[in-house]
Formats: structure tokens, C-alpha cells, sequence
């Protein structure tokens, strides 16, 4: 029973919390806007919200920081999250004679449908980790740009297509955002949560055209003249 | 380890000098190929028969294994996992139920652990036995190595069989423990195998380790560096073949690992021959620790009998559990939103990510240096495609 409880501490950052993470990140990048999202789950594992502005500032810091070292990017996932409306209970102070007094009221809160791209980070050369990056679009149609940390870390290339090609997050300077499971002509992202399935499954057309002159522009380098 | 690793995404140089006007090739190879161990294609552009650019192409095998794993339950999730590396159901069970056992703070009992890291090392095995098989298969040595290599895999099999019901889709493990107990007479035969299997070893190598065609064929051939390697998220052998000390059973220290005295294998190039040689050490690692797991396995419970798999609802929350699969890091990512099924369920598949080098490796090669190449990144396309 207690080693199950020692291997779970071992998964956390071992030389500094998030907390001291978040400060020193805050300290060396001042626009940087970060936010602990916290865990409720008994894995323990918080994570921290970047904005997207400052994302590969702050990336780039992790991975070269001596310190912090985060050296190697293990996972790269999208998460969709439609539009959520719930009512939680809070606490909140009232002023009342004599001083105040804690009364339960209830509060509805919102969360705009949006897209979420979450990263592990992992640092090999001081064995610590994970640290989870969480980086939000606006929305889920229009502003569904991110910026790509493919060139800090060259393991998000497949997976940060894979996340265009499943969720629809488009990753601004990743060298090569085409899609990587589906075929180049589908139109859909069959991972979103109100995605449909097609009627007809078989139906696939044959590259003829505009798309063979697109696979075409990708895959053979011009001859040399 | 240089920290101001910049920009590695690579340049491809599409218009060398010195090539002569016209030669420029594209050939798909795959995914009908035999080199390509499934349905996996490789669009090469050649100048003459040297690489000029390697694009992989996924997703003849993809049925979104992960949109699946939405849809159903956390226990329903189990034997789907077995369909994703097929060579190593029991480690990807493993990985899953790790992350849930996370997820929801599950704990699992001594046996059920040591039961776990046996199966484990016994498929790591079988894995880079078959590995090294089908690598000199393609490298022409038609049947023989593949063969030796798949007698020793029948009788790890014939183990799993025993314990499991199945020889491949093993659907084994659950969270909290394991499905069932060993057989009465099971122990004994996995020793005997196990005994059996350092002579094998021994036979392969004295064959093929200092075998003049295989050392012409992959020495210095797709070497990788040690900061790509770290860079682009190279996991497992392929990681260690580079010289690269991170072996998830010692950093993390998951299951009961810190228990068992074994040692890193680690390469010096980085090449192909490293690649394969870093395995068959592997193997050799493993037996040590089957060795000690055998003769010290605890008697005991395989689960809490009060762990509820049918409606099991863990509460809201997320958790990444990763294990050193024979293949590399095998990740689980899962939220939960309280409800019966995960809100979302990932895989972090170390074949595709595996492949992120694949065209580094190979550019400058030839054509059937690339085969060897692909052979030593040791991929399943279950995984690869999801």
C-alpha cells in the first residue's frame, strides 16, 4: 500500500513544484499569462495553462532553463470541450451586524466551447516530470490556432498533426501541418465530441485534378534544372 | 547533451548541385511491402538509389482506436488495448491499467505486481527476439534467424496461453490486480523457459553478432544522435542504442522494479547494429529480473476482491500512466468526467513517434539500407495507426 504511494510521489516534479515553476516562468517571460489548473484526481498531476502568445517563449525556457531542463516532450493530446453550463454551490461572505457570516449560495458557471491541446513534458537529464502544459483556442471553428511547439520539440511533429488531423487545431509554424490518419480529401475531425459518422464509409474519391496536383506539391521535390 | 538544441526540424535540400537533371524518382514502397511489417508506406524520392526525401504515410490500419475508447467503459477498454501492439498485449494491459490505477488511486497487490513485471519481461523477450528475426529477414537472411527467433516465442506463448487463455489478445490485467491466478504447475514451466533462454541468446549472437553481412549491412548505417534522439521524443532501445540513459523502469520505478537488481544495456553509435545489439543485451537483462521475480513471487491475493470493474466510475480528474513498453514509452492519458466512460482516452504510441526520425535516419542511404533501418525502429502498425 505505502509503495503505491511512493511510486505516485516519484511522478511528481521532484526538484521544484509547479508553483516555483510558474514563478520563475513568470519572472523570466513578464507577458506570459499562467494559470495552475489543478487536479482533482488522486494522480496528483496539475498542470499549467499558457496563453497562446507567450506559449513558445515559455516552451523554449523549459527546455533550456539548466534547472528546469523539460528536454523531452513525451505527449501531445487534444482535448474538445463543448459549451458546459452548471451550477455549483459556493461560499460566499456576507456582511451581517456585528461581522460577517458564511452563507451557501449557488452560482452558475460557463465554459465556452473551446479546444485544448495538453503537453507532458518530461526532463531526462534531471529525471523529473511530468509537467502539463495546457494551451486553449478561442473557440472551436474560427480561432482554432495555436502555436506549434514542433520546433522546440521535434516530438509534436506527428502528434501535432495527428491532433490537426483528429480535432482540428490549426498550428501555426509547424513545418508540415497535413493530415496523417485521414486522407487528404475528408473534411471532418472524427475525434470532436459532436462529430457524425458518415452514411456511407466507402466512398473515398480518387485523387484526380486539383488533389493529385496537391499530393503532388508535397511529395516530390521540384527536379533540379 | 547540448541544451541550445535549435531549430530541428530538418532542412531537406531539394536542389543538391550535384545532382545530374532528371534522375529524381518517387517510389511508394509499401503498403503492400514485406519490409514494412504491415500496411505502413514510405514515399521516397531517389537520386539513383540513394534517399533524397522520405515521407511515411500512416493510416491504412487507423479505426480510432481512442474515439472507441470514449464509447465504452474503463473495463471494456482492456481487451481493445491488446489489439494495439499485438506482439505485447500483457505491457500495453499494463499501461492502461496503470493510468486508471492513477486516475482513480487503486492499489494492487504484491503478487498481482510480480505477476505483472514477469509477464512483462516475458513478452520484452519475445518482442526482441522477434525483432531481431524479422530484421535480418530483411536483411536476406531468408527464414532461418526468424525461425529460431519464433520457437522461442512459441514457448513464451504457450506460457501466456496457460495463464491467460489467449496467445496474443491476452486481455490480462485489470485495474487493481490481475484477472486471474497463476496455474499450479505454471511457475515451474516459465523457470524452465526461462532457464532455456540464455543458451538462445548465445546461439543467435555466436551466429549473426559478428556475421560479416550483418556488420556491413547496419555498422554506421542510420546513426542516430544522442540530442535528436532526446529531442524528437525517441523512446525505449532506440533511445539506448544512442547512448542515452532512461530506462522508465528505473526512472520511474513503476510496478516493483526497484526490487530487482538489472542493468541498462546502452549503445555507443547509435547505428543499426546498436539498435539491434542493445535488444539482444536487453534479453539478456531480462532474464535476470524473470529470474529473481520467480524465485521470490509472494503468495497472496491477485486483486482486491472489493475493486469494482462492471460500473467502476472514478471520479472526476486525469492522470498519464507510462510504462518502459518493449517498444519504448506506452502512455495513457485519461480524463474523466465522473462518468462510466472517459471523457477522453489517449494512447502515446511509442512505434509512430518512434518514426519521427524515420527520414533523418535514412536520407543518403540507399533503398535497402532504408529496410534495415526501418526494421531496427521495430514498429506494429496496430499501434502506429491506432
Amino acid at each position: 500500500m505505502e509503495l503505491a504511494a511512493a511510486a505516485l510521489a516519484l511522478h511528481e516534479p521532484s526538484m521544484f513544484s509547479l508553483e516555483e515553476i510558474k514563478s520563475r516562468l513568470e519572472a523570466a517571460i513578464p507577458t506570459a499569462r499562467l494559470e495552475i489548473v489543478a487536479n482533482p484526481s488522486p494522480s496528483g498531476q496539475h498542470s499549467l495553462r499558457v496563453d497562446r502568445d507567450s506559449a513558445v517563449a515559455v516552451a523554449r525556457l523549459l527546455r533550456d532553463h539548466a534547472e528546469l531542463r523539460f528536454d523531452y516532450c513525451s505527449n501531445v493530446t487534444g482535448v474538445d470541450w463543448l459549451a458546459a453550463e452548471w451550477t455549483e454551490k459556493v461560499k460566499i461572505k456576507q456582511p451581517v451586524e456585528g461581522g460577517e457570516q458564511e452563507i451557501e449560495a449557488t452560482r452558475t458557471a460557463r465554459r465556452p466551447a473551446h479546444l485544448e491541446v495538453v503537453y507532458h513534458l518530461y526532463s531526462m537529464e534531471h529525471r523529473q516530470g511530468p509537467l502539463i502544459l495546457r494551451l486553449c483556442t478561442g473557440d472551436r471553428t474560427a480561432d482554432s490556432h495555436l502555436p506549434s511547439l514542433t520546433p522546440i520539440w521535434r516530438s509534436c511533429e506527428f502528434q501535432e498533426r495527428e491532433v490537426f488531423d483528429l480535432f482540428g487545431v490549426h498550428f501555426d509554424g509547424h513545418p508540415d501541418l497535413r493530415r496523417i490518419f485521414m486522407w487528404d480529401e475528408f473534411k471532418d475531425f472524427p475525434m470532436r465530441k459532436d462529430y457524425v459518422e458518415p452514411d456511407d464509409y466507402e466512398y473515398e474519391p480518387t485523387p484526380h485534378d486539383e488533389v493529385l496536383a496537391k499530393a503532388r506539391k508535397h511529395q516530390l521535390p521540384e527536379a533540379p534544372t | 547533451m547540448k541544451p541550445e538544441v535549435e531549430t530541428t526540424v530538418p532542412r531537406v535540400e531539394l536542389r543538391p548541385k550535384d545532382a545530374a537533371a532528371g534522375q529524381w524518382l518517387e517510389v511508394a514502397m509499401g503498403p503492400h511491402h514485406p519490409s514494412t511489417h504491415g500496411v505502413f508506406r514510405m514515399d521516397v524520392v531517389l537520386d539513383g538509389e540513394r534517399i533524397v526525401q522520405l515521407k511515411p504515410v500512416f493510416g491504412y490500419l487507423h479505426r480510432n482506436h481512442e474515439k472507441l475508447g470514449e464509447g465504452m467503459s474503463y473495463l471494456a477498454s482492456i481487451p481493445y488495448t491488446d489489439r494495439l501492439d499485438y506482439f505485447c498485449s500483457l505491457t500495453n494491459n499494463w499501461a492502461y491499467t496503470l493510468a486508471v490505477e492513477k486516475l482513480a488511486g487503486l492499489t494492487v497487490p504484491e503478487r498481482a505486481e510480480y505477476i505483472r513485471i514477469i509477464t512483462a519481461e516475458l513478452t520484452r523477450l519475445q518482442n526482441h527476439a522477434c525483432l531481431a528475426g524479422f530484421l535480418l529477414q530483411d536483411l536476406g537472411a531468408t527464414g532461418t534467424p526468424l525461425m529460431y527467433a519464433f520457437r522461442e516465442r512459441e514457448k513464451i506463448l504457450d506460457l501466456f496461453e496457460a495463464l491467460t487463455g489467449a496467445r496474443m489478445m491476452c486481455n490480462y490485467m485489470r485495474f487493481g490486480g490481475c484477472r486471474c491466478d497463476l496455474p499450479e504447475d505454471w511457475v515451474p514451466r516459465a523457470k524452465k523457459v526461462v532457464a532455456e533462454t540464455p543458451r538462445f541468446i548465445d546461439e543467435f549472437e555466436n551466429l549473426l553478432a559478428t556475421n560479416e553481412i550483418l556488420l556491413a549491412r547496419t555498422q554506421g548505417v542510420g546513426a542516430l544522435p544522442a540530442a535528436l534522439a532526446v529531442n524528437a521524443g525517441i523512446t525505449g532501445p532506440m533511445l539506448r542504442a544512442s547512448g542515452v540513459n532512461y530506462d522508465l523502469r528505473k526512472v520511474d520505478r513503476y510496478g516493483l522494479y526497484d526490487r530487482f537488481a538489472f542493468k541498462v544495456p546502452l549503445g555507443a553509435h547509435g547505428d543499426t547494429y546498436d539498435r539491434y545489439f542493445v535488444r539482444m543485451l536487453e534479453m539478456r537483462e531480462s532474464v535476470k529480473i524473470l529470474e529473481q521475480a520467480l524465485a521470490t513471487i509472494p503468495d497472496g491475493p491477485i486483486i482486491d476482491p472489493k475493486t469494482r470493474l462492471r460500473g467502476f466510475r472514478p471520479k472526476g480528474g486525469e492522470a498519464y500512466g507510462r510504462i518502459e513498453a518493449p517498444k519504448g514509452e506506452l502512455g495513457f492519458y485519461l480524463i474523466s468526467d465522473g462518468g462510466p466512460n472517459p471523457y477522453r482516452y489517449r494512447i502515446r504510441p511509442p512505434s509512430l513517434i518512434n518514426l519521427t526520425v524515420l527520414e533523418d535516419l535514412c536520407r543518403g542511404h540507399t533503398v535497402a539500407d532504408a529496410v534495415a533501418i526501418l526494421g531496427s525502429v521495430d514498429i506494429v502498425l496496430g499501434e502506429v495507426d491506432r
